[in-house]
């Protein structure tokens, strides 16, 4: 009875989170579908993300959720360039070289940054108020946090099945080679993509920078996360990995209630490795 | 022996790693060395991962797995069992490549980018699940008893120890390296590189070569990271499997020139040496991380096969010198 308490108390943070954590992988497994590259320095990028909304709620006092719209703006720039300067070249390339080549950026990233705010945890003091329902309460942060979660996967959504750029996008996932044929500027479409993998990622580490202490270094724990997600929801399938998202933050808040929390990592990473293995077009993908 | 020169290409790899281990004592210096011994551990780490990257072509993101793995367990049989340090070493190698294979026959049926993931995963599982085991002392690690360091003549003495000892495994890994090289099992594997679906059609058991060079190339690191916990005096998970440390391995078999013999010593050298100067000087101390980011970005990006392979590319006579 304890347990199932705890379970109900827990889990309703769990989905919550899962939400926000659904858009960190959104972003990682978007660029995979589309260009087969892991992108390594997606954690550094949540990171920055997490800065942003430092930056704009405590030195210029803005609104986070206002925040978000620069954020998410520089976060697609930033995707665009670091595209053209470390993966273009490369993007035929064996794994090694796009994993190595994102994971230079990142090294870049977090050096530039710990030089400029170091590796000491930041924390953004923000309340949105909390909401009684009884069995447990809801902070405002993170409810606003995973409704505006929604909202970007609905937006992505619609950007990929209504829109022109959309569809060349699905077109280029598709087949790169038949895409180009058709007339569509597959350059033009991959460095978007890529833009719009890390602008996911910049907008979640902006949410969650409003209700977690964060460093430059936190965004190498959610990008194992989205990892597990991404596998979870079938790499390549940025919708799937809203409900990868749910699942984990479900599976986050539901471990601790029967074990200790410290296994929380082995059934992830473990699930993650199984999954892999068994089903490695997803949970929701198509059997091979 | 008759037919030397077909082997000169070991002889330069062999004498690099027997400097690196009399340089120490050609000058009597302790910070000598230290120095010496993180670029031997670094030299027998990247020769192994070498195995598997540079010749079979699968890229491990999480290799310290078994460096961490083979650690724990060499260093619980020396701490807790009370085993010497030559059984501690030979139990960790087996351990590690007990582990390797096993793994090995699950994850390696993945390609490219998915087996990468596997490998982070199974890194971070590990690291998890050492943390709840009560055995290898959980979150806390083990601290190794330092009466032990008596039973090899004291705690200088067991320094020195271990540094011979790093420098056979280093000697060791690189004479590994070679042999399979060269062998016929080396070929299968460089033909897998090369294409998979081709190699087994020409009759290469893709799946028995790949796991052989996974355990091969995991046995190794295994010690190392028993050596490495010995001469640290204690071992915590977060210590024994950091993935940074994987990509740095990767990076070092890169620098150099992956699938060479040369190629992972010249990077290990070359990484080492480089991350030396940066974190000592004054002007890269506070950005060291981006300039080696930027570094390995240009040399993933402008010379791909590493510095051997760029050699070898440039001037066809070295071919027959560095394998």
């Amino acid at each position: 009875m304890q347990q199932l308490s705890l379970l109900l108390a827990s889990l309703p943070d769990g989905v919550l989170l899962g939400f926000v954590y659904g858009v960190a992988a959104m972003g990682l497994t978007l660029i995979w579908g589309v260009m087969d590259v892991i992108n390594l320095s997606h954690g550094s990028i949540i990171s920055l993300g997490m800065f942003g909304t430092f930056f704009i709620f405590v030195k210029m006092g803005i609104n986070p959720y206002l925040g978000l719209i620069p954020v998410a703006i520089l976060g697609l720039l930033l995707g665009i360039v670091i595209y053209f300067i470390a993966v273009h070249r490369i993007i035929d390339a064996p794994h090694l070289s796009s994993l190595l080549a994102t994971f230079s950026v990142n090294m870049i990233i977090i050096g530039v940054a710990t030089a400029a705010f170091t590796t000491s945890p930041y924390n953004v003091d923000f309340n949105m108020g909390t909401f009684d329902m009884g069995f447990t309460t809801i902070l405002g942060t993170r409810l606003i946090a995973a409704i505006i979660a929604i909202l970007v996967t609905g937006a992505l959504y619609l950007f990929l099945y209504k829109t022109r750029p959309g569809k060349y996008v699905r077109a280029v996932t598709n087949n790169r080679a038949a895409a180009e044929l058709m007339g569509v500027p597959s350059t033009q479409i991959l460095a978007l993509s890529f833009g719009i993998g890390t602008m996911l990622a910049a907008i979640s580490g902006a949410l969650i920078a409003t209700f977690f202490p964060f460093s430059i270094l936190s965004g190498a724990h959610y990008e194992l996360k989205s990892f597990v997600i991404g596998v979870l929801g079938g790499l390549g399938n940025p919708v799937g990995a809203l409900f990868g998202g749910l699942i984990l933050g479900v599976l986050e808040a539901a471990v601790p209630a029967f074990m200790e929390s410290s296994w929380v990592p082995v059934i992830e990473f473990g699930l993650f490795v199984v999954i892999l293995l068994v089903r490695p077009k997803g949970l929701f993908g198509a059997k091979e | 022996m008759k037919n030397w020169r077909k082997h000169l290409g070991v002889i330069l790899p062999i004498l690099v790693v027997v400097g690196l281990a009399i340089w120490p004592t050609l000058v009597d210096s302790i910070s000598v060395r230290e120095k010496a011994f993180t670029i031997l551990k670094a030299v027998a780490l990247a020769s192994s991962l070498n195995i598997l990257l540079g010749y079979t072509g699968y890229v491990s993101f999480g290799h310290i797995v078994f460096y961490g793995f083979g650690g724990y367990v060499g260093l619980y049989f020396l701490n807790e069992q009370g085993w010497s340090i030559w059984a501690s070493l030979l139990i960790a190698g087996i351990s590690a490549g007990l582990l390797a294979f096993l793994l090995g026959k699950a994850i390696l049926r993945l390609r490219g980018g998915y087996f990468a993931l596997a490998t982070i995963g199974v890194n971070e599982a590990m690291k998890a699940l050492i943390n709840n085991l009560d055995i290898f002392g959980g979150p806390v690690g083990m601290t190794l008893n330092f009466k032990i360091y008596k039973t090899y003549g004291g705690a200088a003495e067991a320094l020195n120890m271990a540094f011979y000892i790093m420098a056979g495994l280093a000697l060791a890994s690189v004479i590994l390296s070679y042999l399979v090289r060269v062998s016929k099992f080396g070929l299968g594997l460089l033909a897998i590189r090369e294409n998979e679906d081709a190699a087994e059609v020409m009759g290469v058991v893709a799946p028995d070569a790949k796991t052989w060079a996974y355990v091969l190339s995991a046995i190794i690191p295994g010690m190392v990271g028993m050596l490495f916990f010995f001469k640290n005096g204690n071992v915590e998970p977060h210590v024994a499997f950091p993935l940074h440390a994987s990509i740095e391995l990767l990076v070092m078999v890169m620098l150099g020139g992956q699938g060479t013999v040369l190629g992972p010593i010249l990077g290990a050298f070359a990484y080492q040496g480089m991350r030396g100067y940066l974190v000592t000087s004054d002007f890269f101390k506070d950005i060291q991380l981006s300039v080696s980011g930027a570094i390995l970005l240009i040399i993933v990006l402008f010379i791909p096969a590493g510095a051997v392979g760029w050699l070898r590319h440039r001037f066809a006579p070295l071919r027959r010198v560095l394998p």
